[in-house]
């Protein structure tokens, strides 16, 4: 059956899935028949019918491991399958947070040597490990931001230009301070001179996504760096999109005091749905002392778990998603540093090559250079009544996870499309194609847009109803009074 | 189009003046239009104080949380509750049945250095969009 069904669809009375023992011991009392219930129904199916539900279930799943994922911001990129075997070794899958330092030695030496790996990458002075995914990295690296500047109780503000990860604005209000936004110039860099006038010495740090959420990289970081430290300010980036960098450019050298790296994204490890993430956090000489704890020390051959000396403290249980951890780690020491590099160059050159081959047929705000990812307008499209969900909702049919839509808000009608280091230049190919055909299908046939999706086992979904009136529970026969009022 | 009687702001908010120093606030249909289908409208409660361009409100759209500003400077009396609990009337009626709040206002001089509609609807073509739909 390849029609989407539900069990309720093959439900008949009195069918089970199981077949329980005899009962050799005397039967224990039920509780008071009022605190009992017999109207619960479910769906009463074979064993053999439950295994092909949820088989069935599972042929529905899109995936990286399915196909094309170009899902601008996110890099879902192939995740290599001997990282889970390495994952899964006893030594680090069975160990226990609190066992003693002793009894775990390999893997506190995986965690010194991955902290020393990512500060070489980073160009950073200290790193801890502990941060749970990306934005509580971002809140360790305001939190440092916070602790550094205890004794300027003036310095209220962060900036946080309008190109940035959504994230960032809000982990300046997580941290108590009144974020203020910096606009782009026409290049989609940040705007120097507004800047410049924005700057002053309540600033406590300015937060830069470095690539930026338009994929661009601003050349004037160097400039940029001098007019928040001439204010006394610290710079703090955002290195969600290090996947462009890596072996290229280090925040470090370009003036930044504190970073975040996503190691789910940038250093591979499935997520988005498909594990968790990790966010270590590396800083300069100057906000060390801050990092938050533990971090692995090492004294003489001896690893061990220590505290920076002014840390902001603990930001969760144990420390940190150590498997993730062991999943960057497998993947810094498979590919070397020729490897990560070009691992950068291969993510660049996509989106590059995405974006000269699909110019002539949607509007690219930005016309020049890009990095790991890409974002078009689909406002040629909008014109003919197009929007970019359409656009989005049509990919679908051809097989594809579409690209992030209606972000960055700055573009209007967005369509950023990161293709990752991961594709060949034949599944680009198809995706070119789908896309060019998509663009004519707006001009000569926007209905088959508008309709769209047509090939998959739902056709589009109601959005603003799922969000006016979230159905959070499942009852059986619910869904057929939802499908007769749709 | 946009109703000659109103008052519009840069941020595509608009004001209805009242009698007795009181208005009405809302979005206008472009802005409802951008923001695509509204699913949750974050409102403040009465007697909360604004100030004019400043945020006070949120509005969540299936395609993005946005900022809501206060066209006017004065105190809120009330808040559209057939709105909040129906935020798809903002998009169907923003000029009627889905206004926003109605507000006690500080500063009647405010309302009067705002956009009247044929600046507003010049400011709209301006922006490369039909102006409603």
């Amino acid at each position: 059956m390849s029609r989407r069904y539900e069990l309720p669809d093959i439900s008949q009375p009195g069918k089970v899935g199981y077949s329980l023992p005899t009962l050799d011991m005397p039967a224990a009392e039920l509780p008071p028949a009022e605190m009992l219930r017999s109207d619960l129904a479910l769906p009463e199916v074979s064993e053999a019918e439950l295994v092909r539900y949820f088989t069935h279930l599972s042929k529905l799943n899109y995936g990286i491991d399915t196909g094309f994922y170009p899902l601008g911001s996110c890099t879902m990129k192939y995740n290599p399958k001997w990282h889970e075997d390495v994952a899964r070794l006893p030594g680090f899958a069975s160990i226990h947070p609190f066992q003693p330092a002793g009894s775990v030695q390999g893997a506190l030496r995986l965690m010194f040597e991955l902290q020393a790996y990512l500060a070489e990458i980073t160009g950073m002075d200290g790193v801890s490990l502990a941060p749970l995914a990306g934005a509580q990295g971002e809140l360790a690296s305001i939190l440092m931001v916070k602790a550094y500047h205890r004794k300027d109780s003036a310095r209220s503000k962060i900036l946080v230009p309008d190109s940035a990860h959504g994230t960032n604005p809000a982990t300046g209000t997580m941290g108590g301070f009144e974020v203020v936004s910096v606009p782009s110039d026409d290049k989609g860099d940040v705007d120097l001179g507004k800047l410049e006038s924005i700057m002053d010495e309540n600033v406590a740090a300015l937060t830069l996504t470095l690539p930026n959420t338009l994929g661009l990289f601003d050349t004037r970081i160097g400039k940029i760096s001098q007019l928040v430290h001439d204010k006394g300010a610290l710079l703090c980036g955002d290195g969600a999109n290090l996947n462009s960098l890596v072996g290229k450019a280090r925040f470090g050298d370009m003036g930044f005091d504190c970073v975040q790296l996503n190691l789910h994204k940038t250093f591979s490890t499935p997520h988005g749905g498909g594990g968790p993430g990790s966010g270590p956090v590396c800083a300069r000489a100057v906000l060390t002392e801050f990092l938050p704890s533990p971090v692995v020390a090492k004294d003489g051959e001896e690893y061990r778990l220590a505290s920076p000396a002014s840390s902001i403290g603990i930001l969760g249980a144990a420390y940190g998603n150590f498997g993730v951890m062991v999943r960057a780690y497998a993947y810094i020491r498979t590919l070397g540093a020729a490897g990560l590099r070009e691992v950068s160059e291969n993510a660049v050159i996509n989106a590059n090559y995405l974006k000269e081959k699909l110019k002539p047929y949607y509007h690219l705000p930005y016309d020049r250079p890009c990095m790991h990812e890409i974002v078009f307008s689909g406002k040629r499209q909008k014109t003919q009544g197009v929007r970019a969900l359409d656009i989005a909702k049509r990919l679908l049919d051809f097989g594809f996870h579409p690209p992030t839509v209606y972000f960055p808000i700055i573009v209007d009608e967005a369509i950023m499309v990161e293709p990752t280091e991961s594709e060949s230049k034949a599944t680009l190919d198809s995706f070119i194609d789908a896309m060019k055909q998509i663009a004519r299908e707006a001009e000569e046939n926007p209905e088959m847009l508008h309709s769209a999706p047509h090939h998959t086992p739902v056709r589009r979904l109601d959005e603003a109803k799922a969000a006016r009136q979230p159905d959070l529970r499942w009852r059986m026969g619910n869904d057929k009074e939802r499908a007769g009022t749709a | 189009m946009n109703p000659k009687e109103y008052k519009y702001t840069k941020e595509h908010e608009w004001v209805r003046p009242e009698s007795g120093n009181r208005c009405k606030v809302g979005i206008t249909s472009y802005a409802q239009h951008q923001l695509g289908d509204i699913v949750f409208l974050e409102l403040p409660a009465p007697e909360t104080q604004v100030k004019q361009f400043e945020k006070m409100g949120e509005i969540e759209s299936v395609k993005a949380v946005s900022d809501l500003f206060s066209p006017v400077t004065g105190k809120v009396l009330e808040t559209n509750g057939a709105a909040i609990d129906k935020p798809e009337l903002v998009n169907e009626d923003p000029y009627g049945k889905g206004w926003l709040a109605r507000i006690e206002l500080g500063r009647i001089s405010e309302v009067d250095s705002l956009m009247n509609s044929d600046e507003y609807d010049r400011l709209v073509a301006g922006l490369g969009e039909q102006p409603s739909e």
